[in-house]
């Protein structure tokens, strides 16, 4: 049974258009208002020509995911399409980075991680300027005060008021996709685990698909339902931290210890149903590793019944706190036609009311059985990149309850033999907590990885936060950056 | 107004906190691997074949807890049930080559080192810098600080400045693109000072140690007074760890 977040075809049947097609489909496409979920660039097939090969992933309620390419015919050239939809900007940033293709026309073609070329040359970030004579700026980074991956933020303030926020990012490039390109497959797991470590289970899931549609492997619908188990875990443990470190930082303590230490019951159900936290190695391509018995259920419906709860005594006093509320309420606001315009995915977009929820749009899994919700909020601000977290939270406990009723005992799956066919592609995609996660793979005639790319929704997102800061005092850009809680080394890859 | 409500979030909350971080139980937990004495299959070299980081090596059978990211392939493959892990979370060590676990031997406690002791026994504030890391290891760093494992009544803490810092507890393989803060962080930090490798990445590289985009030269000229093994490594590994440096006896509060 093929799964409705894969799309696996023979390279030779891979719809390509040259660029000037390339770019036409890609109007059309936004103008039946399907959602882009990549664009990305591969080597071309011909070593001699440095011109990269396009590829456009779009999604469809209906269709599910439409994927083409767009190849260089003659003298071509690729002409940027950000100032028409800004959304690419970020893919387009990235293709000339990558391949050194030229983006005639884009308004902000900055490194988007200082790789390859790049590498070691962070000082060299072309600052935005402005210019007059009480505006300063401020730079913070790449380390701050807490403990978090390292980014530098730079903000153009005029008074206490940002008018510009620069992020500038790449200190996090460990060169990732280079190593996946080059792994042998027992190691592309491990590797995709540590991409981006707080979403362990939303990166391996998406490789598991793509890796099993590569072998035409399948699995039981019982370990999908494991696998969604594992995921929505993963969203509440970390819609946790996210909430603890809201509460955190505008110093409501009972949130900041009691969310805190609900993560941690949650984690370390992880941790008993797989050895893990953060379910590592839980899950790999047709396998399923930890059985799951009764025992492991009963566990399961205990915790999550404790944390239900508990949940519902702190998020009362979170809701109704004058503090909470004052601090974040209108604060960090990226309205809808805004987050339309560029872009924003996952949690993040469904808080500024847009309805992109993977599980929900392709309802792939165990998602075809049992539906999961879709939680949007409409004012887009950090107050409701705080509920759509308590929401969303309520949500997949509901649905795991709910898992469970209809869940059988789940024996082990031992490692299948896997062979990827030869001359194939394969895009997957899946929500993790923060968004969607993509990875494309392409495999070359002896059936070995030539190309591995992946995707963080975080690549999109940091614009958001961006925009979010902008005409907000300086001193909320504490809450605006934790609302969104983005992962540098998912951009930085 | 919310007094009421404030007091049912005390009452749910209860005692969190691990009583005794030296004696506790985290079920489950894949942690400290024992390697038995029996022989193995002749000829065998599946483990070490599988391993992604090349943490075991055959001749005087051992396995590299500084490399190995518990992704338990080495477990899954062999015929003799050689390896196998458990819930120990005692996973540091004061030298690199401290980390090996050999035949029928774990890991030896580390040591209290006399000088850190004498000055930071009671009182270790830590900068924590991530150059690489993926997220993982930095939250259980965090997590050492919560109400849970709550490394403050050890006089353990993180602190944001390195001028406040009594030493680097460094997470991630060390990007080159991040080589140069991580030393100019360090270099802030007043004397003495300790460092503190937390994760397989920071440790050897990890999973990533093959990659040109890394820069490791820092850790070749300020070598870490303590490693922790784990990926990430539990809290109760970091905390147990940095205690056993700090010259503790007692975990109990
Ligand atoms: S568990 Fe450790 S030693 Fe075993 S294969 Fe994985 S990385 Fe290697
Ligand atoms: S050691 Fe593991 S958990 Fe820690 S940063 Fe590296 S990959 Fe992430």
């Amino acid at each position: 049974m093929s799964h409705p977040n894969v799309l696996l075809q023979p390279l030779s049947e891979l719809e390509t258009l040259d660029f000037g097609g390339f770019a036409q489909r890609l109007e059309d496409h936004f103008a039946r208002g399907q959602r882009l979920l990549s664009l990305f660039g591969s080597p071309s097939a011909d070593p001699a020509d440095s011109t990269p090969e396009l590829h456009a992933v779009f999604v469809d309620r209906e269709q599910g995911l439409i994927h083409f390419r767009g190849r260089r015919q003659g003298t071509q050239h690729y002409l940027s399409l950000t100032s028409e939809f800004p959304s690419l900007h970020c893919f387009e940033r990235e293709i000339h980075e990558q391949y050194g293709l030229a983006m005639p026309g884009h308004p902000w073609l900055k490194p988007i991680r200082f790789e390859g070329t790049n590498l070691k040359r962070m000082n060299d970030y072309p600052f935005y300027k402005l210019k007059g004579k009480e505006v300063h700026e401020v730079g913070v980074g790449p380390i701050h005060a807490g403990v978090i991956e390292p980014g530098h933020f730079r903000f153009m303030c005029y008074g206490e008021t940002v008018h510009h926020l620069e992020i500038h990012l790449g200190y996090q490039h460990r060169g990732a996709e280079a190593l996946l390109r080059q792994a042998s497959p027992r190691k592309i797991p491990p590797l995709i685990e540590s991409i981006a470590g707080d979403t362990a289970v939303g990166y391996t899931l998406g490789f598991c698909r793509a890796w099993e549609a590569l072998c035409g492997l399948t699995v039981r619908l019982e370990v999908e339902a494991i696998r969604s188990l594992g995921l929505e875990l993963e969203r509440v443990a970390m819609h946790l931290v996210g909430l603890s470190g809201l509460a955190t930082d505008v110093a409501f303590l009972p949130g900041s210890s009691t969310y805190g230490r609900l993560r941690t019951s949650v984690i370390n159900l992880s941790m008993r149903l797989c050895g893990s936290r953060f379910g590592r190695s839980w899950f790999r391509p047709g396998e399923l590793r930890f059985p799951f018995n009764q025992s492991h259920k009963d566990d399961v419906r205990k915790t999550v019944q404790q944390v239900q709860t508990d949940i519902a005594i702190i998020n009362n006093l979170f809701q109704k706190s004058k503090t909470v509320q004052h601090r974040l309420c209108t604060t960090g606001t990226v309205p809808t036609p805004l987050a339309q315009e560029i872009g924003l995915v996952g949690m993040a977009g469904r808080a500024s009311g847009l309805s992109c929820d993977l599980r929900n749009e392709l309802r792939g899994g165990a998602y075809a059985q049992h539906p999961i919700p879709l939680v949007v909020e409409s004012t887009g601000d950090c107050w409701a990149r705080g509920l759509i977290r308590i929401h969303e939270i309520d949500t997949s406990l509901n649905w795991i309850m709910q898992l469970l009723d209809t869940l059988p005992e789940v024996e082990a799956e031992p490692p299948p033999k896997a062979e990827p066919r030869p001359n194939c592609i394969v895009v997957s995609c899946e929500e993790g907590w923060r968004g969607e996660v993509m990875h494309c793979i392409q495999t070359d005639a002896d059936g070995k990885v030539a190309h591995y790319k992946v995707q963080d929704p975080s690549l999109r997102n940091w614009f958001g936060l961006a925009q979010a800061v902008k005409n907000n005092a300086i001193y909320d850009f504490p809450i605006c950056n934790k609302s969104f809680d983005l992962s540098y080394c998912g951009n930085d890859l | 107004m919310n007094l009421l409500d404030a007091l049912k979030v005390r009452d749910s909350q209860g005692k969190q906190f691990v009583p005794d971080v030296r004696a506790a139980n985290p079920v489950g937990f894949r942690g400290l691997p024992v390697i038995t004495d029996t022989p193995c299959q002749q000829g065998c070299t599946e483990c070490s074949d599988c391993c992604p980081t090349t943490a075991i090596q055959l001749q005087k059978f051992s396995l590299d807890l500084g490399r190995c990211v518990w992704c338990d392939e080495c477990v899954r493959v062999c015929p003799k049930d050689k390896i196998a892990f458990t819930a120990g979370y005692r996973t540091a060590s004061r030298t690199r080559d401290g980390l090996l676990v050999h035949e029928g031997r774990g890991l030896g406690p580390v040591e209290a080192s006399e000088a850190i002791r004498k000055i930071f026994g009671r009182s270790l504030k830590l900068r924590s810098v991530s150059a690489g890391g993926c997220n993982g290891c930095e939250l259980e760093i965090n997590a050492m600080a919560n109400v849970n494992f709550d490394c403050g009544r050890y006089g353990i803490d993180i602190v944001a400045s390195p001028r406040h810092a009594d030493g680097l507890i460094l997470s991630g393989p060390i990007s080159a693109n991040m080589a140069e803060a991580l030393e100019l962080c360090y270099e802030g930090m007043p004397d003495p000072k300790v460092v503190i490798a937390v994760g397989a990445c920071a440790i050897s590289g990890g999973i990533f140690e093959p990659s040109p985009a890394l820069d490791r030269s820092f850790l070749g000229r300020f070598a870490p007074d303590l490693y922790v093994a784990g990926c990430p490594p539990h809290p109760l590994s970091i905390v147990n760890g940095i205690l056993d440096l700090m010259g503790h006896t007692d975990g109990r509060w």
